[in-house]
């Protein structure tokens, strides 16, 4: 029986169907199944799949913005429950988001914020137009791991560097990882500008993301004691 | 008869503007505080930031726009006329990469990329405007958009498609353009340039944007209107619904704009795309993209309005036949669509990168759009029979004196860019490439700077190294080089 409940749960996320999958996440409660073996058995494994067939062209953009909103719903009803127990899904890193200074595109951002956020990560969307110096002031409130900054003009996109340099004049530079996309930016700009990572699309996001703190925790181990 | 290419009916043109007039009264267009009390004034609600704007005096205020207006070249010559179905081209704007003429790489532009850009359009007859092309890396920011003016006005007598980058800057721009022009009277009398102004997507008239329509409507320089509809992004994902968008964002920018000073002058212009539901990026070579610009364009003229827009470029990221099938195919759309100012030209890679090298190529392709928009002409008082008459079936028309006085009428013949065999003969063909890099060095070794009258040009030295200064700027890049010569007493 949960088989096919976890596997009704994937669906519902492949599908992009949020009361599907709130639906079964309320199910899933009354049923007595662990809120942690809902997500990691049954939601995540569909954003995966998600993430699959977009890469390979076969899932686009408005099916995987249904998708992280299915993910959304379902994580509505669970999270609560896995706070009632004392626990919490382990988090994979904290991340600060935002659209650089003097844009107000945020579409990519949304949608890299919800696709970290269905991977686990804690994520703070500062919104659009945020300029270098706020970034700093959250990541260092937040005790961001890695920053995301968007730019959708090619005008705003030089803007990207104005935060990496916040960031290094507020001294955060070496424990914060900056990632950067949007439109126009490439990984060439991304070299240029001295960030750590760059993303062509959401789910390259994650997976940059991913290893982003895969890497710091490694040099974080390196580090003499 | 001219040939026509048309994508709307009257029927659909109406139901835009329908869709779009319903748009402006709800749910209205947000716009900045600095315009609020002006907007007031004319009757218009605004609650919470957002304007809410009655049809009947939306119609009034286009009503006031002018239906046509002429930028000047440095001479005083009307080099580009605004309105009907005119069509002019010009190379894209405010680019942060060029392509390296040499490595064929993308890298951060500079000044010298402009100043060489500039020199190449300026030998390129199908260019009637220069554009301010890159962003300056080598400049600082903070005057990155005067500066790539200052270098536009050195290097050309075009007129200049252009813009600002914030509210402030502005007025910098409109300083150096009178120093050009010999004074604020001149500059106004015969504008020079044009100031691209940008709603934000969806509805969205910023502060900037905002501030920049008025100060351009009250110092009657000519602003021409870019919305940017993403369709499926930042506007219905219908390319219908994108247009009625774009209707409602230029309405109200021409709004804005006449109620800052009636009767001046404004464009409607576009930049629209379609998002990529699988990268997320804006292909502005997308045959979509280039529908949508020939319906913003039809809407903007149905009004009576000029019009503009972004085509003529391509979205790889090196010279190719994708890009030049892209820039071809849009560049003659846009001509066939008798839009009045078509921008893009030489940029490819999502108007991310630049080249020299591209625009000539596009220039070709421009040329073949500016011919086929000639259409074919009954020249002679008999189409063939007279000229049969002469030749009887022996068919050597290549002796009749009708031939050689019509040929130049009829054939348009290209730069060597085009492979036409002429290169051939020698044994010889080059690719593409290395015809666009020749034909490159060819338009450079032709170009001759026109200095202005010395004290014009004391005085826009004067003034510019006085901003640069602030900026922390020593010199200024790719204006007072080694080869530049001023004369005695000048600087």
């Amino acid at each position: 029986m949960p088989d096919d409940t976890f596997s009704a749960m994937r669906q519902s996320i492949i599908d992009g169907a949020p009361d599907t999958a709130s639906g079964l996440a309320q199910q899933a409660v009354s049923a007595g199944i662990a809120p942690i073996d809902a997500i990691n058995i049954g939601y995540v494994p569909g954003m995966h799949d998600v993430g699959e067939q977009f890469a390979r062209g076969q899932m686009f953009l408005p099916d995987m913005m249904a998708s992280a909103e299915a993910m959304r719903a379902a994580m509505a009803v669970l999270d609560p429950e896995l706070k009632k127990l004392g626990t919490e899904r382990p988090m994979a890193g904290v991340v600060i988001l935002g659209t650089t200074k003097g844009d107000i595109h945020e579409i990519g951002k949304i949608l890299v914020g919800t696709l970290l956020t269905a991977h686990g990560f804690r994520v703070h969307d500062l919104g659009v137009d945020v300029p270098g110096e706020k970034f700093a002031a959250q990541a260092r409130e937040l005790h961001a791991d890695i920053v995301g900054v968007s730019a959708l003009l090619t005008t705003t996109m030089r803007n990207q560097k104005g935060v990496i340099e916040a960031l290094a004049k507020a001294g955060l530079r070496p424990q914060i990882k900056v990632i950067v996309g949007g439109a126009p930016v490439t990984r060439r700009w991304a070299d240029e500008i001295g960030a750590d990572g760059y993303a062509k699309d959401a789910m390259s996001a994650v997976a940059l993301a991913q290893e982003l703190m895969q890497q710091k925790s490694q040099a974080t181990a390196a580090e003499p004691v | 008869m001219r040939p026509k290419f048309q994508l709307l009916d009257q029927a659909l043109i109406e139901r835009i503007l329908e869709e779009a007039f319903h748009l402006l009264e709800d749910p209205g267009v947000r716009v900045a505080s600095s315009v609020t009390e002006m907007l007031r004034a004319a009757g218009i609600t605004v609650k919470d930031g957002v304007a809410h704007i009655p049809e009947a005096l939306a119609r009034r205020l286009l009503d006031l726009a002018p239906r046509g207006f002429c930028l000047y070249d440095r001479s005083g010559r009307p080099a580009v006329r605004y309105g009907g179905d005119d069509v002019h081209f010009d190379p894209g704007s405010s680019c942060l990469n060029i392509l390296d003429s040499e490595t064929q790489q993308p890298r951060p532009a500079v000044a010298a990329d402009l100043a060489r850009l500039v020199q190449v359009t300026e030998e390129l007859p199908q260019f009637a405007a220069q554009s301010t092309a890159m962003v300056c890396n080598d400049v600082p920011a903070e005057i990155g958009d005067w500066y790539r003016l200052l270098l536009v006005l050195w290097y050309s007598k075009k007129p200049v498609v252009t813009g600002a980058f914030s509210a402030a800057s502005l007025h910098t721009l409109i300083e150096l353009l009178a120093i050009e022009s010999g004074g604020r009277g001149a500059l106004r009398n015969q504008p020079r340039a044009i100031f691209d102004v940008c709603p934000s997507p969806p509805l969205n008239w910023s502060e900037f944007a905002s501030q920049n329509l008025v100060d351009l409507a009250r110092a009657a320089i000519p602003a021409e209107i870019v919305s940017m509809p993403l369709a499926g992004a930042t506007a219905p994902v219908t390319l219908a619904g994108s247009v009625v968008q774009h209707a409602a964002e230029c309405i109200s920018g021409i709004a804005i704009h006449q109620l800052a000073q009636p009767g001046s002058p404004i464009v409607w212009g576009a930049a629209p795309a379609i998002f990529d539901m699988r990268t997320g990026k804006t292909p502005m070579g997308a045959i979509e993209t280039v529908m949508l610009d020939v319906a913003c364009a039809e809407v903007g003229k149905y009004l009576g309005l000029p019009t503009h827009a972004y085509m003529v470029a391509g979205d790889g990221c090196v010279i190719d036949a994708q890009v030049e099938m892209e820039s071809g195919m849009s560049a003659v759309l846009g001509a066939l669509a008798g839009i009045n100012m078509i921008s893009g030209a030489g940029m490819l890679d999502f108007l991310a990168c630049h080249s020299v090298e591209k625009l000539v190529i596009d220039a070709e392709a421009i040329a073949s759009a500016q011919r086929l928009i000639e259409g074919i002409e009954p020249r002679t008082d008999s189409l063939a029979v007279a000229m049969f008459a002469q030749t009887g079936l022996h068919g050597d028309f290549l002796k009749l004196k009708e031939t050689r006085a019509l040929f130049r009428k009829e054939q348009h013949f290209p730069s060597a860019v085009i492979d036409r065999g002429l290169a051939s003969m020698d044994g010889a063909t080059p690719g593409i490439l290395e015809r666009a890099r020749l034909r490159v060095e060819e338009l450079i070794s032709a170009y001759e700077r026109h200095p202005l009258p010395p004290e014009r040009e004391k005085e826009m030295i004067a003034f510019a190294e006085g901003e640069a200064s602030k900026a922390g700027l020593e010199g200024l890049p790719a204006v007072l080089t080694p080869e530049y010569v001023p004369e005695p007493g000048l600087i």
